[in-house]
């Protein structure tokens, strides 16, 4: 373009015009997908805020009207947010924790040199693969169940017989469920990653006298860590809003001991038809998840830069 | 003589041990599925006994009920949900994709950014006001809503994924098809979708597997014409009585899909999952 700029006035007005039809162009592919986008969250998403600063009940017709922060001050105060964000912490560092751990495991015995090992990692990915509400009533209904569920009645011999999982340990039932099903998420990305490893290092490590835990340590652990964290941070983007598992086994309950934020909002704006309340809750929800996913997303942007450098 | 060092190349032992150790940890993840595809090939006397019954005739008698009885309309819309909601995000991911990838438009990482963050917006983000849309829409309970809904959230993955496979494309390929006069929709056509077949896997997989099981827009926007296989699963949680091999048989029934299109492209599945980070 400089070429162009150094021939007179009118033929840089012609370049611009041309740079810019070009840019136009370019942008033109990406419109219909980004408008889209556009329209479908932000726009809501300002709406949810506008909503926020009203007192509004569907179930009332004409209870329209402005409140301004109550809202905001009755997430403060009331006790059940409270507990729904406490119980959402616990479910997503509980399950991101231990798949992390299993998923690593797992991810370390079907990368060494084992029989089936094909085999094995396509039966170990079913359980992500089945529908989370059709899991959440297999492990509810047909294992737990304290009357005919089989984990019971493999149980009884040992005296645990008859217990009643699902109600006595509500939260650590959605959480076995859980990383039931987030373990293989995480397996696969952390297999992804032992396999980039370049397999003559270990060897040579071996070879100048390390042992296998200290070679795993210094050696595989570094260069998996960045799948570790993906893993970990993609995987906590979801957990965080964990609905259909919640919904089938415990209903939030008993009481509000498995209510997190996503059920929270279900109740207040499903069951109760508090526009206001609800849409106070989004945002507060939108805050808190902008601050996990800044991170997941620059960790994200990180690895996608070493796959360009290569 | 450091034994403690062992290779499993040097040493079966230690590689049927860990071979042993590796199969019980994944009978143990495989079990829960395993078992529901015995329940359901259970009598229901069968499959509410106790203690279990570990040996029977299997039946398909519960399969047969499930699909005469009031399953097959769940089934059918989650399929044009998922289906049409996959190949929208094609259209509109394809496009925006190359945009962001062969000839990138400005800022393509603010983009980028943007369209991802979408994605991890919480429902709580937008769920009010397109409830109240849909509503004085009168699009509640209405498949096809569901379809744009789920389009929304497989799109910002599909643009990433797209992205990552267009990148792979070599350069020269475009500017020899320039040099020839291609149009965009030409290299659309010749170049991009015989190129990216994998991509195209990849992103229909991983559309399908989220909006085949998405449950909580299905519970709340729609209630009986429009719902999907999940919500037809809601029908056990209050059931009473004996129900479990049908309950297992419809669960087997409504995870089938994505469990048969998880396992067959399971090489795209990583890819997918990590929006074409991870290869």
């Amino acid at each position: 373009m400089s070429s162009v700029a150094s021939v007179g006035g009118r033929r840089v007005e012609t370049a611009a015009s041309v740079a810019r039809r070009d840019a136009w162009l370019r942008r033109l592919p990406l419109l219909p997908a980004f408008v889209y986008v556009v329209f479908v969250t932000q726009i809501p998403f300002l709406l949810t805020i506008y909503y926020s600063f009203f007192s509004w009940n569907l179930l009332k017709p004409g209870s329209f009207k402005f409140a301004g922060a109550e809202n905001y001050a009755r997430l403060l105060t009331d006790e059940s947010i409270r507990t729904a964000v406490w119980n959402t912490v616990v479910l997503t560092l509980a399950v991101i924790g231990i798949s992390v751990v299993l998923g690593l495991a797992v991810a370390t015995l079907l990368n060494s040199e084992v029989f089936g090992r094909g085999f094995m990692r396509t039966l170990m990915i079913a359980p992500f693969l089945i529908m989370p509400t059709a899991g959440a009533l297999i492990w509810k209904d047909t294992l737990l169940n304290p009357l005919f569920g089989l984990l019971p009645n493999l149980l009884t011999p040992f005296g645990l017989g008859r217990v009643d999982w699902v109600n006595r340990f509500p939260m650590a039932t959605v959480i076995a469920v859980e990383v039931w099903r987030w373990t293989p998420f995480m397996m696969l990305i952390i297999l992804a990653g032992l396999q980039s490893q370049n397999p003559e290092v270990l060897e040579a490590a071996k070879v100048d006298g390390a042992s296998a835990f200290q070679a795993f340590r210094r050696i595989t652990l570094p260069l998996v860590r960045p799948f570790l964290e993906l893993g970990a941070l993609l995987g906590s983007l979801f957990v965080v809003q964990t609905f259909d598992s919640i919904y089938m086994l415990t209903y939030g309950g008993p009481g509000e001991d498995t209510t997190n934020v996503p059920f929270l909002l279900y109740l207040v704006a499903f069951q109760g038809f508090s526009i206001g309340q609800a849409s106070a809750i989004g945002v507060v929800a939108v805050i808190l998840t902008t601050i996990v996913a800044t991170f997941a997303l620059r960790t994200l942007f990180s690895i996608f830069r070493v796959e360009a450098r290569r | 003589m450091s034994t403690k060092v062992v290779t499993g190349r040097q040493f079966p032992t230690s590689k049927v041990l860990w071979s042993v150790v590796g199969w019980l940890v994944v009978f143990v993840f495989f079990f829960p599925v395993l078992w529901m595809w015995l329940e359901s090939l259970k009598t229901e006397p069968q499959a509410a006994s106790s203690p279990p019954t570990i040996v029977f005739v299997p039946t398909l008698e519960e399969f047969q009920t499930v699909l005469s009885g009031d399953f097959p309309p769940f089934f059918i819309n989650s399929a044009i949900a998922s289906l049409g909601s996959t190949l929208l995000v094609l259209i509109l991911g394809l496009p925006a994709a190359y945009a962001l990838s062969i000839r990138p438009v400005k800022r393509t990482q603010d983009v980028l950014f943007f369209f991802i963050s979408t994605r991890f917006l919480p429902f709580a983000a937008s769920l009010v006001p397109l409830y109240l849309l849909a509503r004085d829409l009168q699009l509640l309970d209405n498949i096809f809503a569901l379809g744009l809904i789920y389009t929304t959230i497989n799109l910002p993955l599909g643009v990433w994924l797209l992205r990552s496979f267009l990148l792979e494309i070599p350069p020269e390929l475009f500017e020899a098809a320039r040099v020839d006069g291609a149009s965009f929709t030409t290299e659309l056509r010749r170049i991009v979708v015989p190129l990216i077949a994998p991509g195209i896997a990849a992103t229909s997989l991983i559309c399908l597997i989220f909006s085949w099981n998405e449950f909580f827009y299905a519970v709340n926007f729609t209630s009986s014409t429009a719902a999907t296989a999940p919500i037809f699963l809601v029908g056990f949680i209050s059931g009473r009585g004996l129900f479990y091999a049908k309950l297992a048989a419809a669960a087997t029934l409504a995870s089938l899909p994505v469990l048969l299109a998880g396992w067959i492209a399971q090489k795209q599945l990583i890819r997918g999952l990590t929006m074409g980070a991870v290869k």
